[in-house]
């Protein structure tokens, strides 16, 4: 998963930093995630895991880092595998 | 006051605003205007000793501005572009014909210009001040008015498609910035309550488009960035935004490349008026006959 969310940001993310330098902790948004990058980032998860994020996680908190998207994404599959 | 007739047809009836056939499209007659113009006097005495640089655009804005600025990633469904004919004399002759027969739609052929219609009043303002180059020392502030246009047709007054925006625009850091958005923040609050209107702050979102929308409402609620102030005017429970303070951080200095004398990225902030919506606020609020206002709120608007 943690790839998968590398290779997006990467793709996506229009850092200026290579995505591969950032810690999992990194802000992101402090690494210059844009809001609109956040969102092209958003749609990316839903797409490659095939899930959809719920209004509740549409915020900045469920992109702030690499460790908080596994960890959203991670809960977002969790709740389906419950249902 | 009579609830059953709608505020709508009821200015259509005074005559203050006159019908075009489409919604959100009106006239207004010269008492509408010059409640607009009394209360543009007002901003002016409130902001003039600021010292703002005035400047006025036309409506309509150059595409390629338009284009940079990102408004199709926010909102497409509220942006207007202007097509015109630009074919020959054979397409015009299919032109006329298409017309006529009425069966197909004859806007098909229509090309778009280099000119789309500006969605607020200061967005012809940015791609200006960053091609003077860098800001100068204390920044920038400016005063724009314009009509503008939203693709969101209302049997709402309040909610047109056509509308007047006054807006100052400031740019700087973001302590200088956001001191500039608190401090009409306050001034908003005073004015209103000198032409007695009762008004609320309430923290406030674009409308921006589809569910990653959502996303971007969400993130710019986190952070505090839009305001409005509210008044009543169709409706008590959800009072109409007549005022916005928007805090942009960064976001149009990055865009722009608008700079403070330094060299770093300006902040920027604008606070806008919605001059229609706060004549309409004064016509529910104190009655469609200027001449019946209270004597204060007169004096205030054209003492």
């Amino acid at each position: 998963m943690n790839e998968t969310i590398r290779g997006l940001l990467t793709r996506v993310g229009g850092l200026p930093v290579a995505v591969t330098e950032l810690e999992d902790g990194a802000d992101l948004y402090a690494a210059g995630l844009s809001s609109f990058a956040s969102v092209q980032l958003m749609l990316g998860l839903e797409e490659a895991f095939d899930i959809e994020f719920p209004d509740s996680l549409l915020n900045r908190k469920s992109f702030a880092s690499i460790a908080a998207i596994e960890q959203t994404v991670s809960h977002i599959l969790q709740a389906r595998e419950a249902a | 006051m009579d609830i059953q007739v709608p505020f709508l047809d009821r200015l259509f009836d005074a005559g203050l605003l006159i019908e075009t056939g489409v919604d959100g499209l009106y006239g207004r007659s010269g008492q509408f205007e010059d409640v607009i113009a009394a209360f543009e006097r007002l901003i002016d005495k409130v902001g003039g000793a600021d010292g703002a640089e005035a400047m006025r655009f036309p409506p309509g804005m150059n595409r390629a501005f338009f284009e940079t600025s990102g408004y199709m990633k926010s909102f497409p469904q509220l942006a207007g572009t202007i097509h015109s004919f630009c074919g020959n004399e054979l397409d015009h002759m299919n032109l006329l014909k298409c017309m006529e027969v009425g069966e197909e739609d004859w806007t098909k052929g229509q090309e778009a210009t280099d000119i789309v219609l500006t969605p607020a009043a200061c967005y012809p303002l940015y791609p200006t001040v960053a091609r003077r180059g860098n800001l100068p020392a204390g920044g920038g502030l400016f005063d724009l008015q314009s009509y503008c246009f939203r693709h969101e047709p209302s049997k709402d007054p309040a909610r047109q498609q056509l509308f007047r925006m006054r807006e100052y625009v400031c740019m700087g850091t973001e302590s200088h910035v956001t001191d500039f958005r608190q401090l009409w923040m306050d001034r908003g609050v005073e004015m209103m309550k000198s032409v007695g209107l009762d008004v609320t702050i309430d923290i406030a979102n674009d409308p921006f488009f589809g569910r990653a929308g959502k996303m971007l409402v969400n993130n710019q609620r986190d952070q505090n960035l839009k305001f409005e102030l509210l008044i009543p005017i169709t409706s008590a429970t959800k009072p109409t935004a007549c005022m916005s303070f928007n805090y942009h951080q960064d976001s149009f200095g990055l865009k722009w490349g608008l700079n403070l004398e330094d060299g770093s990225v300006a902040h920027t902030a604008c606070v806008g008026f919605g001059l229609e919506r706060i004549a309409l606020a004064l016509f529910h609020t104190h009655g469609l006959d200027v001449k019946e206002w209270p004597e204060d709120v007169r004096a205030t608007l054209w003492g």
